[in-house]
């Protein structure tokens, strides 16, 4: 009996032995060919530097690294699908547009499509050449997103991809849109693009995982718009069309303060209102935008100035 | 006198059993299957490529799929016409139609939900639509009416086509045999004693009592999904009549043909006889009246105001780049066809037929005009676009993709004609027994 367990036993050791050599021995020529830490060791050849670097493990115990392994922790989106769809706590934004100060310079334009990694053809911002009726004067207005309160592209929208947050910023999300453009059709500032073909992104853009705040990235077959950039207003920064643009044309801020701001000014949204007979586009179909309009009146430039950027 | 309606009797039966396709009909068969697989090809760079191989752009982001759509839809509500209402009203002449307006109706339907699944930019994600379906938009009552309105459907053809079944069981040809199966499947249960005829009856009645509410609402919901945005054109209160009453013109016409094309294929002077096409003729004529009452109120109210926003829509339509289709549209739906009508002559087959073919295309040009003019004009104007989002033309994929939808209703129409008696044998026994 005793010889028949040792027997066991004997093969036991003798063949756990052996995976443990075959383990380490993987382990070892693993170890001098490729890098431990990453996920991607196939394709990483790294030569150690010989310079350590301490750290603090998850355990909290001090370890040192080979500073050649040391690579940025991937992008990720700073909050949850679920904050985003929140939104921030006790805010209402709310964008003032001053006709009067708009050159079409388009710098927003170029922000926001940097920013966003907008494709080619598609523009959030617009710029358009308007003009009331045939004896009046012309102007330069910028549109973006209106985040209506009462928006239509909410309404339409089958799958609740397209949401309302409680301050004011309609966002969407990407990864549940089944691409159906109601909300495209539905929306009267024809604000809303749609991504006719997998978008053309750099290869770490493309592989972030969607967030809903920052609308980045773009992917095939769904809507985008935009954004307000919550990821910015957040951090407590200004959206990139308001710090981008040169001549103050965009203050952005939050009516619950009653103050808005281009960054180098800061105004009373209630007193820009008064003084300067503020409106929002369309009113009259009742969608409440969060955006307002001053009156192109005194403006900064001749219309003239801004017609090498129109491109039509 | 009892034998001589036994042997008229065994007559029906032999004249009105399905029957395998001659040349023509193998040839029929052949071509739809091709524009299928063209379509299907097409469906596939879609797919691969993504809506880009489209000419849709972001202002024209519904275009001819939509129409196609919305034209499919109006087809399909002939089902409840033929079937529910002159079924109600007691008329009696419309038997030998029924079926056929059934068949109509649910190939329609089914590549209306088809062509739908075809236009979203992500198809892999429909089942969004029933995990995260919000009540409040159109889509999903839409989504809800037309499942409903296909079941029901599938039920008025179903249930009437039970004595017929076992008609086929009993009559084997080598035309039904490959097919046995499938009717003992269907309906082997059917004994035709009183009692199941009385449920039937019954059943029936209550379908097509249920159906016509069903089939306003199909219809009603799918011009909302117009009616519900802020466009030029669309933004109309008279929507869904006018929807409806264009429905019921389209899917006569479609009546008319298919009705012609059978009698033609299959000998059935003597069921589908020129009286029928007078009738229908009749009805068609009605129905037109209604349409052009509904174009005028839509059309000629909004000119009358011309107001902003929708003056830049109606300019195109009746002087612009559009007034060529836009009024030939309403010569050949409507105003033409009922000229032809109004005489005797006109509804006689041949006159018939061709009518029907100008309503059904015009329908078709009809859907377009509706859906694509509003969509370039919108309220702001299109600025910082490439040229090319400023005008439409369908490519050649939504060309092929739509084109398959349409041959891919008729091969289903074709098959359904192929496996069951496209004149219901027993009810049509029971009239001439009555007579």
């Amino acid at each position: 009996m005793s010889e028949l367990t040792n027997g066991s036993q004997s093969r036991r050791a003798f063949l756990s032995g052996a995976a443990l050599a075959a383990v380490s021995a993987a382990a070892a020529s693993c170890n001098h060919l490729k890098d431990p830490f990453s996920t991607q060791a196939a394709a990483l050849d790294v030569t150690p530097t010989g310079e350590k670097v301490k750290l603090l493990s998850v355990d909290g115990e001090v370890i040192e690294v080979d500073r050649a392994f040391l690579k940025p922790v991937p992008h990720l989106p700073s909050v949850t699908n679920a904050e985003a769809r929140v939104g921030i706590p006790g805010k209402k934004f709310v964008m003032v547009i001053d006709l009067a100060r708009c050159k079409n310079l388009k710098r927003c334009q170029a922000a926001c499509d940097h920013m966003h990694h907008i494709q080619d053809g598609q523009n959030w911002i617009k710029v358009q050449k308007m003009q009331e009726s045939a004896h009046t004067a012309p102007y330069w207005q910028p549109t973006t997103c209106m985040h209506c309160d009462e928006p239509p592209c909410v309404k339409v929208c089958p799958v609740d991809a397209t949401f309302k947050r409680q301050d004011g910023i309609v966002l969407i999300d990407s990864d549940r849109c089944i691409g159906c453009r109601f909300c495209m059709a539905a929306c009267p500032y024809s604000t809303r693009v749609f991504n006719w073909n997998e978008p053309v992104l750099p290869k770490e853009i493309a592989k972030q995982p969607y967030c809903a705040e920052t609308s980045v990235p773009q992917k095939k077959g769904t809507v985008g718009k935009c954004d307000f950039c919550p990821d910015m207003t957040r951090r407590g920064e200004l959206p990139h069309c308001v710090s981008a643009c040169p001549n103050g044309v965009f203050f952005f801020g939050d009516l619950n303060e009653d103050s808005v701001t281009n960054g180098a000014e800061t105004f009373r949204f209630s007193d820009l209102m008064r003084d300067k007979a503020g409106y929002r586009l369309m009113e009259d179909l009742g969608t409440r935008p969060s955006v307002y309009y001053l009156p192109p009146v005194n403006r900064n430039f001749p219309i003239e100035a801004g017609e090498e950027n129109d491109k039509g | 006198m009892e034998r001589t309606i036994a042997l008229r009797e065994e007559q029906v039966i032999e004249d009105l059993l399905p029957r395998k396709f001659g040349k023509t009909g193998q040839l029929w068969v052949g071509v739809l299957s091709c524009i299928c697989l063209v379509g299907l090809y097409a469906y596939y760079r879609q797919l691969r490529y993504g809506l880009g191989v489209t000419a849709m752009r972001d202002y024209v982001s519904w275009g001819l799929y939509i129409s196609n759509f919305v034209f499919f839809v109006a087809i399909s509500l002939v089902g409840s016409l033929i079937t529910a209402i002159l079924r109600l009203a007691n008329v009696k002449w419309s038997t030998p139609l029924t079926r056929i307006a059934e068949m109509i109706a649910i190939a329609a339907i089914m590549f209306a939900a088809l062509i739908i699944i075809v236009d979203m930019g992500r198809p892999e994600r429909l089942l969004n639509v029933f995990a995260h379906g919000r009540i409040q938009s159109p889509i999903i009552w839409d989504v809800v009416v037309i499942t409903t309105y296909f079941f029901i459907s599938c039920l008025l053809l179903y249930l009437p086509l039970l004595p017929d079944i076992k008609i086929l069981i009993d009559h084997q040809r080598t035309a039904t045999r490959p097919f046995q199966r499938l009717y003992r499947f269907l309906g082997s249960f059917w004994k035709g004693n009183t009692g199941q005829v009385a449920i039937s009856d019954r059943a029936i009645n209550i379908l097509c009592i249920t159906i016509i509410p069903v089939a306003f609402g199909i219809h009603t919901v799918t011009s909302w999904l117009f009616a519900t945005t802020f466009r030029p054109g669309w933004d109309s209160t008279n929507f869904g009549a006018y929807f409806i009453s264009g429905a019921f013109l389209a899917g006569s016409g479609a009546v008319v043909v298919a009705m012609y094309v059978v009698r033609k294929a299959y000998g059935m002077d003597h069921y589908i006889t020129d009286d029928h096409f007078d009738k229908m003729g009749k009805i068609v004529v009605l129905l037109a009246l209604v349409y052009l009452y509904f174009n005028i109120s839509e059309y000629l109210l909004p000119a009358f105001k011309m107001k902003e926003g929708e003056d830049a829509h109606l300019r195109e339509l009746f002087s612009g780049d559009w007034a060529l289709r836009f009024w030939a549209t309403i010569f050949i739906s409507m105003l033409l066809p009922m000229v032809i009508l109004l005489f005797p002559k006109g509804r006689r087959p041949l006159p018939m037929f061709l009518v029907g073919i100008m309503v059904v295309i015009g329908a078709w040009f009809k859907r377009y005009i509706i859906v694509v003019p509003s969509m370039l004009h919108p309220f702001l104007p299109m600025h910082d676009v490439p040229l090319s989002y400023k005008s439409y033309f369908p490519s050649w994929e939504e060309w092929a993709i739509a084109c398959g939808s349409l041959a891919g209703g008729m091969l289903v129409i074709t098959l359904l004609i192929r496996i069951f008696p496209i004149v219901p044998i027993h009810e049509t026994i029971e009239e001439m027994k009555a007579n």
